[in-house]
């Protein structure tokens, strides 16, 4: 399968290529030139690949309308909390589950494995209660404390876990003979060496906590307090019709950021999900 | 519990309580047995109390509660037995949310593992851009999921750019998410693009994996390209089809927002899948008791279809890790 292709193979393997990329790129470039595309050429036909005029007035209407510059620091605050708390949570006990040998290890493993099998939509009903007789709801620690502690989390943990199992043990024996504690050793040995598997499990943790959807409309009321994707879709008007520019441009400011990184660190991203964790 | 104090010499980074700083193999009751079940209860604690507060708690309370009639306004909540288990069974809207869920979860599964199969196979060729190409199909993956779905929902309207597009070729398209069967196919099509480029990252990792001496002996032999495929590649990287299969089917049951912002579950009912429908009744109708209901039959479903799943893995996985 990976002998030379001829020239005739390789230019139909592109022209192929080039066609199945259409429906992943065209999207994207069709939000980003429709948001600054005045209202009336929105739907024009036939349409217009590249903008004739651009203008930022939808742009500003987003701030406008919402406190959407509070909604963007909702966002990435929560997202941050999030991936430095199901880091440090799940790098304990993937960490304990995979090298520390204590009673009752196998049990608790498959206790805490239960949460990969339950789709978060399963448990809403009950945990708003929970966080409702709380006096959580209409605040972000519901968006905060189920991912770090409940569900979401098993998974960063569970790959946690089989990335130290596959770590060779010596140098932690090394450390062990010299007094270092187990803290010390996970702190100082282990967790170093962890850094694709911690990169993997910050990517995939940050990207879940952005896309959250659900829980915030049903935990958050105030518009003050809500998250981006919430946010993007109360661009309406008085009929409920989607104001499709000022809608655009705030998925393109909330999509943009993200998918610059992403390219610019595109290696770190595929690779690190690849070839940690998920394969073993 | 004052055993705990005993060890604690401060060193810089080191935490007190897993007996830091005691030397190895100390006689006494204070024994590497004893200090290593102290810290890995420690070391997991977060994420055990977490799970137990957070999954295996409302699990049961879902189950109670299905036993219940809760109304929030009145704030009541009363045992009514299992009414609404028969109200599940003679609940008409039922046998089409769950015959919209199958067709959903089955042509998603299809969808996604066919074209993420077939472009990691394109992406593993000698060819230069490859990493350009693996890069435009993941992209969608870091797009945030409601600004993927409303720009879609934008490109399907009527007078959007997809029939823009098909305009210029001459061709003429329908109004995607007003009809029952192109809604759920334009749903199907936008979740897929989005997330193919995982499980097509995935594969290309088991590829890259499969000896490249086994395709030049079937080549010897004279096996074609798709007799190659299907007697080496599929076999090979089949414990990665499954893992992709087992995530793919039960992230298909859980597709929530696209819907929402897309069709919410219309025309009629005809993208109304089962996560869709528990919260319209939980959460508009206000119907927790039975929205609760809805999630126990939701949780048997995944845990069948992974279990069924993974027994089949002995009929068709080549080989275990």
């Amino acid at each position: 399968m990976n002998s030379r292709l001829s020239a005739r193979a390789k230019v139909g393997l592109y022209g192929v290529l080039c066609l199945l990329a259409v429906p992943f790129v065209f999207p994207t470039w069709w939000m980003v030139t429709s948001s600054v595309k005045p209202v009336r050429d929105i739907f024009a036909f036939p349409p217009s690949l590249i903008p004739t005029e651009a203008s930022l007035s939808a742009y500003r209407r987003v701030f406008e309308l919402q406190p959407f510059a509070q909604q963007y620091v909702n966002s990435a605050y929560i997202a941050a909390v999030v991936t430095v708390g199901t880091l440090a949570v799940s790098a304990l006990a993937g960490y304990a589950f995979a090298r520390i040998r204590f009673r009752g290890q196998q049990v608790l493993f498959v206790v805490v494995l239960v949460g990969l099998l339950i789709p978060s939509e399963v448990t809403i009903v009950p945990l708003f209660r929970m966080f409702h007789s709380w006096g959580m709801v209409d605040t972000h620690w519901p968006l905060i404390l189920v991912p770090i502690l409940g569900a979401p989390s098993v998974l960063a943990t569970f790959i946690m876990r089989q990335f130290f199992i596959a770590l060779p043990g010596e140098l932690e024996e090394a450390a062990r003979v010299d007094g270092l504690g187990r803290f010390a050793t996970f702190w100082r040995i282990a967790l170093p060496l962890a850094r694709p598997a911690l990169g993997a499990v910050a990517i995939f943790t940050f990207l879940h906590s952005w896309n959250l959807y659900l829980e915030p409309i049903v935990f958050l009321s105030s518009p003050e307090k809500f998250t981006l994707p919430q946010a993007l879709t109360q661009f309406v008007d008085a009929y409920g019709g989607p104001m499709w520019d000022v809608q655009l441009s705030a998925a393109s400011m909330t999509a943009i950021p993200v998918l610059v990184i992403f390219v610019i660190a595109q290696r770190q991203f595929i690779e690190g999900l690849a070839h940690t964790g998920l394969k073993g | 519990m004052s055993v705990l104090t005993r060890d604690t010499a401060g060193r810089a980074g080191d935490r007190p309580a897993p007996g830091g700083a005691a030397p190895p193999g100390r006689r006494g009751w204070w024994t590497t047995r004893r200090r290593d079940q102290l810290a890995g209860l420690l070391f997991i604690a977060p994420q055990l109390v977490g799970s137990v507060l957070f999954v295996l708690i409302p699990l049961g309370l879902v189950v109670w509660y299905s036993l219940h009639e809760w109304n929030v306004l009145a704030d009541t909540f009363e045992f009514v037995g299992a009414d609404n288990y028969r109200a599940m069974a003679g609940d008409p809207n039922l046998p089409s949310v769950l015959w919209v869920t199958a067709l959903f979860s089955v042509g998603l599964v299809a969808f996604n593992l066919s074209l993420a199969l077939l472009l990691a196979v394109l992406l593993n060729q000698r060819l230069r851009g490859t990493v350009l190409f693996r890069t435009l199909f993941f992209s969608p993956v870091v797009v945030s999921l409601v600004a993927w779905t409303i720009v879609w929902g934008f490109l399907l309207q009527d007078n959007g750019g997809v029939n823009g597009l098909l305009g210029t070729l001459g061709l003429d398209g329908p109004n995607w998410l007003r009809g029952d069967t192109t809604a759920l196919l334009s749903v199907i099509v936008v979740q897929v693009v989005k997330n193919v480029g995982l499980n097509m990252v995935l594969f290309l990792a088991a590829l890259q994996g499969v000896p490249a001496e086994l395709y030049e002996a079937a080549r010897v032999e004279g096996a074609n390209a798709w007799t190659r495929f299907r007697r080496i590649t599929v076999p090979l990287i089949s414990p990665t089809i499954l893992l992709t299969s087992i995530i793919t089917v039960v992230g298909s049951l859980q597709v929530f927002a696209q819907i929402a912002v897309l069709t919410q579950g219309g025309p009629g009912t005809s993208t109304t899948v089962l996560v869709y429908y528990l919260y319209q009744r939980a959460f508009q109708f206000h119907q927790f008791g039975y929205g609760a209901t809805l999630s126990v039959l939701l949780f048997l479903i995944v845990l069948a279809l992974t279990v069924v799943q993974w027994r089949m893995r002995r009929r068709w996985v080549f080989h275990e890790q």
